[in-house]
């Protein structure tokens, strides 16, 4: 494979509600992933960030603030925003870097200092934004999609409250194995079913939560991760980033509508499944190979979307493959074996990274207790706004 | 706020969007600027009422109150509103919105009918805020 490029290092902060500042987590889990690597800071050809829209003016150059957190040492820098993508599209500049000869090794960073509560778009009259509009207008928050596509699950497919319910049980209790996790404590069904109705059908404890937190891979041409004395790295062997096409006839954060289908006759896959698609073709592996993946549980209900948009079963089969224990520890492709973002919560732009730190930690088969057995590979998936979505295949 | 998106009291109610003139693609919030199907050359983009009714795709309520730019009084207790997603069976599209007031999730069903009516987003002192609320065609209140 041509187009592979190794994972030589994986760092994290850990997550939670620090109250600190996102550089700070940025550069902690930069110097983990470095330290991982074996590599010095200076050894550094580029180094790629994840942008956060709440950290200000450092957060939009995130690339910059830490390479400077760091110490300037004349690397090449790059700044990525592409809402919950941003780690993903990171992830790909930096590989795009590598495969292009251009540089050997780069460091791949996203933190962020998440607020309390609903995210909210910047402030200001902007009626021109659509993710203004949407909260002006109509007070549609993040959770309000959610429960949108909860309610048209159960309408459609006949999931339930208490199939939600067994996605968040699964995952905290793999959470409560990270330590990495902010919430490391396992949760039973009666727990979720006593929590607060949020966006009907979904509670409190369907949807993640907003979190501080951060991410940072190393990542390196094949020749350089040899001449490291790294002889069978982790690689990276696709990275999808590709848009929806018209007409997208999936409600989508932040649209008050959807695309019509008068003119043009919808595909027939939908844009998450494309996404995974692309990635599939690109590394030339199947759903049937993969032994883990990581996916945006944004909330309960979309994790079990994310098993019918991988492939991993046919469409309105997720609560079917839940139920049997296939998406579990020891099943037969284990969902979310980091606790996913039930148990992280959200730092967007860290968490697509965060998501290709635990394919490595897992493929390395140093993930401890949430390891799963022979690992070879796994993929990732995420959806942001504006189109926006990504998914990563690595394998060993 | 959102200029000619709506149009019309009581039963002349309609929501607006906009039509290519060259490939037939609705678009609402309505699209000024150009066609955004890829295959269209763009042509004209003329004001065409949506469909009053529709049917009901899917449906969620706000039991926590919205940040801003949501506006809502934060001296008063907060009461959730219903969003109903609904099918516009001849455009071919869903359009999100609120229910109208009393309307609960308790009261909805993927698939039934509804139609678009004005209502109040907030007023205040000086404004009123007029929007368009979603409402079961079996409901007169």
């Amino acid at each position: 494979m041509t187009g592979e490029v190794a994972v030589l290092g994986a760092g994290m902060h850990p997550w939670g509600k620090w109250g600190r500042g996102f550089v700070e987590y940025g550069v902690v889990a930069a110097r983990a992933a470095l330290a991982d690597a074996g590599l010095d800071w200076r050894d550094i050809g580029s180094v790629v960030g994840a942008d956060t829209v709440r950290g200000g003016y450092p957060g939009y150059v995130a690339g910059a603030t830490f390479a400077k957190a760091l110490g300037w040492q004349g690397a090449r820098v790059t700044s990525v925003y592409a809402a919950c993508a941003s780690g993903a599209q990171a992830v790909d500049t930096a590989r795009a870097q590598i495969l292009s000869g251009r540089v050997d090794v780069v460091l791949v960073v996203g933190a962020d200092a998440a607020p309390k509560g609903f995210f909210r778009p910047a402030g200001g009259e902007r009626p021109e934004d659509p993710d203004w509009l949407r909260f002006r207008v109509l007070g549609a928050t993040n959770p309000t999609y959610f429960g949108l596509y909860a309610r048209r699950r159960m309408a459609v497919h006949g999931d339930s409250p208490e199939d939600f319910a067994q996605v968040k049980v699964k995952n905290a209790a793999m959470g409560a194995l990270n330590p990495y996790a902010r919430y490391r404590k396992r949760v039973t069904a009666e727990e979720v079913a006593a929590s607060a109705v949020v966006a009907d059908p979904l509670r409190l404890l369907d949807i993640c939560a907003t979190s501080d937190g951060g991410a940072a891979v190393v990542l390196s041409s094949m020749e350089f991760a040899h001449r490291h004395g790294v002889a069978e790295p982790v690689r990276i062997r696709a990275v999808s980033t590709v848009t929806p096409r018209y007409p997208n006839t999936v409600l989508d954060l932040p649209d008050i509508a959807t695309d019509s289908a008068v003119a043009v006759e919808p595909a027939t896959e939908t844009f998450r499944t494309s996404l995974t698609r692309a990635a599939y073709e690109e590394a030339g592996v199947g759903p049937e190979d993969l032994s883990l993946a990581e996916v945006y549980d944004l909330s309960t209900a979309l994790e079990l979307q994310w098993y019918e948009d991988l492939g991993l079963c046919g469409e309105g089969e997720g609560v079917k493959l839940l139920r049997e224990g296939a998406t579990a520890p020891g099943g037969r492709i284990p969902v979310n074996t980091s606790g996913g973002l039930a148990s992280f919560g959200e730092a967007v732009p860290a968490q697509a990274i965060a998501q290709v730190c635990e394919l490595t930690w897992q493929l390395r088969g140093v993930a401890g207790d949430r390891q799963v057995e022979g690992a070879r590979a796994g993929i990732t998936a995420n959806q942001g706004l504006f189109g926006h979505g990504s998914a990563v295949i690595a394998v060993r | 706020m959102v200029t000619g998106w709506f149009t019309g009291d009581g039963e002349d109610f309609r929501l607006l969007g906009t039509r290519c003139r060259a490939c037939a693609s609705v678009f609402f919030p309505r699209e000024d600027i150009h066609c955004r199907n890829p295959g269209c050359a763009g042509g004209p983009l003329e004001e065409v009422p949506l469909s009053r009714r529709g049917r009901v795709w899917s449906y969620t309520d706000a039991r926590y109150r919205p940040p801003s730019p949501y506006v809502t009084d934060p001296e008063l207790p907060w009461e959730p509103y219903a969003l109903i997603a609904v099918e516009l069976a001849a455009e071919r599209m869903v359009v999100l919105g609120q229910a109208v007031p009393g309307v609960t999730v308790a009261d909805l069903t993927v698939g039934m009918e509804v139609e678009a009516v004005p209502g109040v987003l907030h007023e205040d002192a000086e404004r009123t805020w007029t929007t368009w609320q979603w409402r079961p065609t079996g409901v007169t209140a």
